[in-house]
Order: structure tokens, then C-alpha cells, then sequence
């Protein structure tokens, strides 16, 4: 299946994009994502929680359980205002 | 998507208290939060506002909506602006009004609350040493 992954702030510039369609198995997870992204970029070997997730703009749990069509962002700590 | 809760625009705050009032209203609450010149013992140029917008729209328009429901006699406006802002400039504006000001000034004080806990919006400042991430920076769990 197919998923949207988002990333912002501080995290797009880590993952040097914002946007990422992914080919994922079914029942991935924003968890399962995340530790995809930490794989890939030493910056955050060290985080092993993701941080706050969204599915389809709303705060979701990490162990979400993905369908096909989503939308997951990886939201940093928020400092709006 | 339409923006109700998000500009790229200059904040205009007479119009929005305009927008606000009613003629039932005898309190009338603004908040308005300004990029200051400094940060932590850095000196800030400018600030540039980022947003998951499609996100921050909701949860600004769920804020808005919990806290009329939570008191339903006070009429509230909020809007956030986003892109670069220099020191002095109006990032948010949120206007509460009421019969009176005890409902007024605790709208309008919880509502810059909740913002700053859940909108998804981040600042990235900018000062004479570079540019940093407010919070989180990546490298660090703070």
C-alpha cells in the first residue's frame, strides 16, 4: 500500500524533504516509519520514541495501524504563537 | 482548503475586534503576540514562521470551537500569521469578547494556551550568529 509521509521544521531539514510517498507493507505503523527515518539519518539514531505523530491531520498514537492512503506526519515539539 | 485561523498577511487588530464584537459586548480582551529581539540571551532579527497548515487550521478551528462551547456567551477570534516576521510584528492575534471581563480575559488567556500546546506551527529565528529551530533541534532531547 501506499502512504504520504510529511516532516517539518527541524525534521525536513533532516530528511531533506517534506513530502515522501512510501510503498509500505500492510499494518506499518508510524513507529515502524520512524525507525526507517532513524535508520537513514544519523541525526536521529539516537531517538528511538517518535516524535508527536498525525495520520490524515489529526495527533494519532504512534502504533497507529496504517491504510492505505495516509497521511503521517512526524510533528517536532510545536512553538507556535 | 479555505484559511480562516491562518495568514500571510499583516495582522490588522482593529478589524478584527471589529469582526469580533457585538453590541452585547461590554468587555472586549485582545492578546497579541510580537517577534521580540531577543531569545535566551541571543539577539533575534527576524523569526520565520512555519506550519503543517491543513493541521493547524483544524486544531486552531478546534480550539476555537472548544472554547465557545465551554463558554458560550464569548465571541472569539484568533488568527496566527506564518512566513517571515521581523521584530515588532504581530505573529498571533486573538480577540475575546463578552458581557463582561472575567470571560473575556480567561478566553482569551486559555485559548494562547492550548495554541502553544497543540497547533502544529514552529519558529525558526533568525540572529546575527544564524538561524536555530525554537525547541527542538534534533540533536538534543531538551
Amino acid at each position: 500500500m501506499q502512504i504520504r509521509l510529511l516532516c517539518f521544521a527541524v525534521l525536513e531539514e533532516i530528511a531533506g524533504t517534506r513530502e515522501q510517498r512510501l510503498e509500505v507493507a500492510t499494518g506499518t505503523t508510524p513507529q515502524d516509519l520512524w525507525a526507517m527515518m532513524r535508520g537513514k539519518h544519523p541525526r536521529l539514531s539516537s531517538y528511538v520514541t517518535p516524535p508527536l505523530v498525525a495520520v490524515n491531520q489529526e495527533y494519532a498514537p504512534p502504533t497507529t495501524r496504517l491504510e492505505d492512503g495516509d497521511e503521517v506526519a512526524f510533528i517536532p515539539p510545536v512553538s507556535g504563537g | 482548503m479555505k484559511f480562516r485561523h491562518l495568514t500571510d498577511d499583516p495582522i490588522d487588530m482593529g478589524r478584527l475586534l471589529d469582526e469580533t464584537r457585538r453590541d452585547s459586548d461590554g468587555a472586549l480582551a485582545l492578546f497579541a503576540g510580537a517577534v521580540r529581539n531577543h531569545h535566551e540571551g541571543r539577539s533575534v532579527e527576524s523569526i520565520f514562521y512555519e506550519a503543517y497548515r491543513e493541521m493547524a487550521e483544524k486544531e486552531l478551528a478546534r480550539i476555537v470551537e472548544e472554547l465557545k462551547s465551554e463558554h458560550s456567551e464569548v465571541s472569539l477570534t484568533v488568527i496566527h500569521r506564518l512566513g517571515l516576521l521581523r521584530v515588532g510584528e504581530i505573529s498571533i492575534a486573538i480577540v475575546a469578547t463578552s458581557s463582561h471581563r472575567a470571560e473575556a480575559f480567561e478566553v482569551c488567556r486559555e485559548a494562547i494556551e492550548r495554541i502553544k500546546r497543540s497547533v502544529p506551527i514552529w519558529k525558526k529565528e533568525r540572529s546575527p550568529d544564524g538561524e536555530t529551530w525554537v525547541g527542538w533541534q534534533g540533536e538534543n532531547r531538551s
